[in-house]
């Protein structure tokens, strides 16, 4: 398999391991444009899904914006960002942010709406203030299903964030921009297999986290 | 707990319902069958046939003017041809055209040498198309070059070219022990080409601070040496935004990027004698101040390459 | 050169073309997909073990980004439209086959067995009642599917000017023309949003049993949330709502 050939001699090489183009940075800064992205799909997407799913309103808002930012293709809002802003982060985010704000925000509203409404009636009349019922009863109960609306987001931001490297940023895109241009597989396909294991770390993180944070009783339910 | 829950009470309105799955299978293959009747695409790999020959260019404007201008002098003499417009690069499109996908490719003598043998350094344009000639694909030939130059270079944006009082008559080896606090630009292949960093290393001795991967002198090039993101990026010297935003183009003493005659690169089997003429009866036209002046129109005052590529071969008598 | 729709010469197609090309591009693999993930979706549906590693292998697929792939596959399939619909293909393939594998098994037991009772054999029943009650969990599979295929259609662009409507982008920024590139982002997004509601329609078609209401359950993704739910943070689950790349 030339493959596999192309990936032990992408990593063999010591040239890749060192340096503002080695492995080890532009791993770094995909995982600084990955965080930083999901990060603030997640400051818009989990409070926002919080709330509607709570009060049952503005579903169908919701809906609509969740169709219409998936519409956008990520590659043309880059470009578009780029013109607009120049170079930077910034064109970078709005893509990433856009992809995954839907995932996040639907899975949300849709874990919290269909939360049993038995033990939340009982915890109001228990005297629960609303803040408390949605953190303390509703989200404990939805967190397994918010939890893979945040995953989805995440291996999608990581995957995407690859066309960072159109416009000039760094990333382990930068392995398959230049690796097309200098017609150098070796470098497509060691920046590919980087991408898909990082993809594959996210959702591991994300299946620990799940382990971690979701409460027995609603494991043992789900 | 699915959205199926209510079927089980209707199973009757489920019989005959064979015609569902068919009719959900054919609405999407419909939806896909209806847009593909706008008829044979140009963009299709594949050899040409016959007759037809193919003109391809690599991924930056002026690449793309010419073969529009050869493909219309082609045209005009009724040979029958097809585009197929930014490509690639060059490490792209020569496996093209060696392998007959494209006939027609405009090329810069000096730099595809530079590609085909790393070492060359050729001291004119009659030793470079020999030098070429040696190297190239038996499959393959270079026609006439014209008078046209357009190289790469090693050009300085005005704020640092005047902070290191540098002018149009300084050279890419005054760089040295400026390089290291630079960061130079250009293409993706810039960085791995011989006339890019490789070169700049191996014949000046230089060490740039880093390398930003941008475009082939496009847009990204002239914005990071315009906002300073990049100190010194590869332009190409017919660009006319070099004398818009007064960048600085080094002179280069050692020849690194040779000479870059614009010539054309032909898949010998594709194209006829008729052909051939024609596109030499081109190159005899086609000079520095041409290739600037088409360039500017094109870049500068937003008209259609194909529109400026037609006006000049009508004005030459080519067409 | 000045009106909203007019294209340079080097794009080689009228706007109108760019269209035909973008949907031809986008919606052939995701057909594509489906034929293919019928037949791995049943062969799932009765070797239950064979689920598992069918969605892990789909899951590693689908971390590939769309880039990548093209690239890799310029080497045995040229520059071509070809080469950016087979990863389209794939990723539909991987969007479809646990669409369809939940749909058909959500099928209740005493569904099955009134089928079998009037005599339905196991390949008419699979068409006549099985594939049809699976309907709105197969058509939400190709919502999500249709819509990432017309977002990812323009990274062809990349690969020697094979993204269709994607391609004014490059010419849009290399020649300093910011229309091209609205215009691009704005008709891909259309593009998808028409298709995405053409698919709701059908899905109607398809279930007249099912309610109309103006929230049909679910309201952008029908159903996977609660598959979620049910199948736990498992790598499987994903794929369904990575939706564009």
């Amino acid at each position: 398999m030339n493959v596999l050939h192309f990936v032990s001699a992408f990593f063999g090489d010591g040239a890749h391991w060192h340096g503002y183009d080695g492995i080890p940075a532009r791993l770094l800064e995909h995982l600084r444009y990955s965080v930083t992205a999901f990060a603030i799909a997640a400051a818009v997407g989990l409070p926002a899904g919080l709330l509607t799913g709570h009060t049952g309103r503005g579903g169908n808002v919701l809906a609509f914006l969740a169709t219409a930012a998936r519409a956008l293709p990520s590659f043309g809002l880059l470009v578009l960002m780029f013109i607009l802003f120049g170079f930077g982060l910034v064109p970078v985010m709005i893509p990433l942010v856009v992809l995954a704000v839907p995932p996040i925000l639907v899975t949300t509203y849709e874990a919290v709406r269909s939360v049993d409404p038995s033990p939340v009636d009982a915890a109001r009349g228990m005297g629960m203030s609303e803040s408390r019922v949605l953190l303390q009863v509703e989200l404990p109960v939805a967190l397994p299903v918010v939890l893979g609306g945040l995953r989805s987001a995440a291996v999608q931001i990581v995957s995407t964030a690859t066309i960072a490297a159109y416009v000039s940023l760094g990333g382990l895109g930068r392995y398959i921009i230049d690796g097309l241009y200098q017609h150098d597989y070796e470098k497509v396909v060691g920046g590919a297999t980087l991408v898909a294991a990082l993809a594959l770390a996210t959702l591991a993180l994300f299946w620990a986290a799940g382990r971690l944070a979701v409460s027995p009783g609603v494991r043992r339910g789900g | 707990m699915t959205s199926t829950g209510g079927s089980n009470r209707s199973l009757s309105r489920l019989s005959g319902t064979a015609a569902t799955a068919a009719a959900l299978l054919a609405a999407t293959g419909l939806l896909a069958g209806c847009s593909s009747s706008d008829g044979g695409d140009p963009l299709d790999g594949g050899k040409a046939d016959g007759g037809t020959v193919v003109v391809g260019s690599n991924n930056f404007p002026e690449s793309i003017l010419l073969a529009d201008i050869y493909g219309e002098a082609l045209k005009a003499k009724g040979v029958k041809v097809t585009y197929k417009p930014n490509i690639g690069s060059r490490e792209t499109t020569y496996g093209l055209i060696k392998n007959g996908s494209i006939t027609v490719l405009p090329e810069y003598n000096g730099s595809l040498l530079a590609y085909l043998d790393k070492k060359a350094a050729p001291k004119s344009t009659e030793e470079t198309t020999a030098a070429i000639n040696a190297k190239l694909d038996h499959k393959l030939t270079l026609l006439q070059p014209s008078a046209a130059q357009d190289k790469d270079s090693v050009t300085l944006n005005a704020e640092t070219a005047s902070k290191y009082k540098l002018t149009s008559q300084s050279s890419i080896a005054d760089l040295k022990g400026i390089a290291k606090d630079l960061v130079i630009g250009g293409s993706p292949e810039f960085q791995t080409r011989q006339q890019g960093l490789v070169g700049l290393k191996e014949v000046y001795g230089l060490e740039f601070k880093s390398f930003k991967a941008l475009d082939a002198g496009g847009p990204l090039t002239k914005e990071a040496l315009k906002k300073n993101t990049v100190q010194a990026a590869d332009i190409f010297t017919t660009d006319p935004t070099i004398a818009k935003e007064k960048f600085v183009v080094l002179q280069d003493p050692k020849n690194l990027f040779g000479f870059a005659n614009v010539q054309p690169l032909v898949y010998k089997g594709g194209l006829s004698q008729q052909g051939v003429d024609a596109l030499n009866a081109v190159s005899a036209k086609l000079d520095t101040k041409t290739l600037l002046d088409l360039g500017a129109q094109v870049q500068l005052d937003d008209k259609d390459p194909l529109d400026v590529a037609r006006a000049w071969l009508e004005s030459a008598g080519l067409a | 050169m000045s009106g909203l729709f007019d294209l340079p010469s080097d794009l080689q197609h009228s706007y109108l073309g760019l269209v035909g090309l973008h949907l031809r591009e986008a919606l052939i693999p995701v057909a594509a997909g489906l034929l293919l993930a019928l037949p791995v979706a049943q062969l799932c549906v009765r070797l239950r073990w064979l689920y598992a590693p069918v969605l892990g292998l789909t899951t590693v697929l689908y971390a590939i980004p769309s880039l990548a792939f093209f690239v890799v596959l310029i080497d045995y399939t040229g520059q071509t439209e070809t080469t950016v619909m087979i990863p389209l293909a794939v990723y539909s393939l991987v969007v479809l086959v646990p669409a369809i594998v939940d749909g058909v098994r959500s099928v209740p037991q005493e569904t099955l067995d009134a089928a079998t009772g009037m005599g339905l054999g196991p390949v008419r029943r699979y068409f006549q009642v099985q594939l049809p009650i699976a309907a709105p969990a197969i058509v939400a599979g190709l919502r999500v599917a249709s819509v990432s295929s017309i977002s990812l259609v323009s990274v062809g662009m990349l690969i020697g000017n094979q993204g269709a409507l994607g391609n004014m982008l490059y010419t849009g920024m290399t020649y300093g023309r910011p229309r091209l590139i609205w215009l691009s982002v704005i008709s891909t997004a259309v593009l998808a949003i028409a298709v995405d509601a053409l698919l709701v329609l059908v899905r109607r078609i398809l279930t007249p049993w099912m309610p109309r209401g103006t929230r049909p359950r679910p309201a952008v993704d029908p159903a996977a949330a609660d598959r979620l739910a049910t199948d736990g943070p498992g790598p499987a689950a994903t794929a369904r709502k990575d939706a564009a790349r």
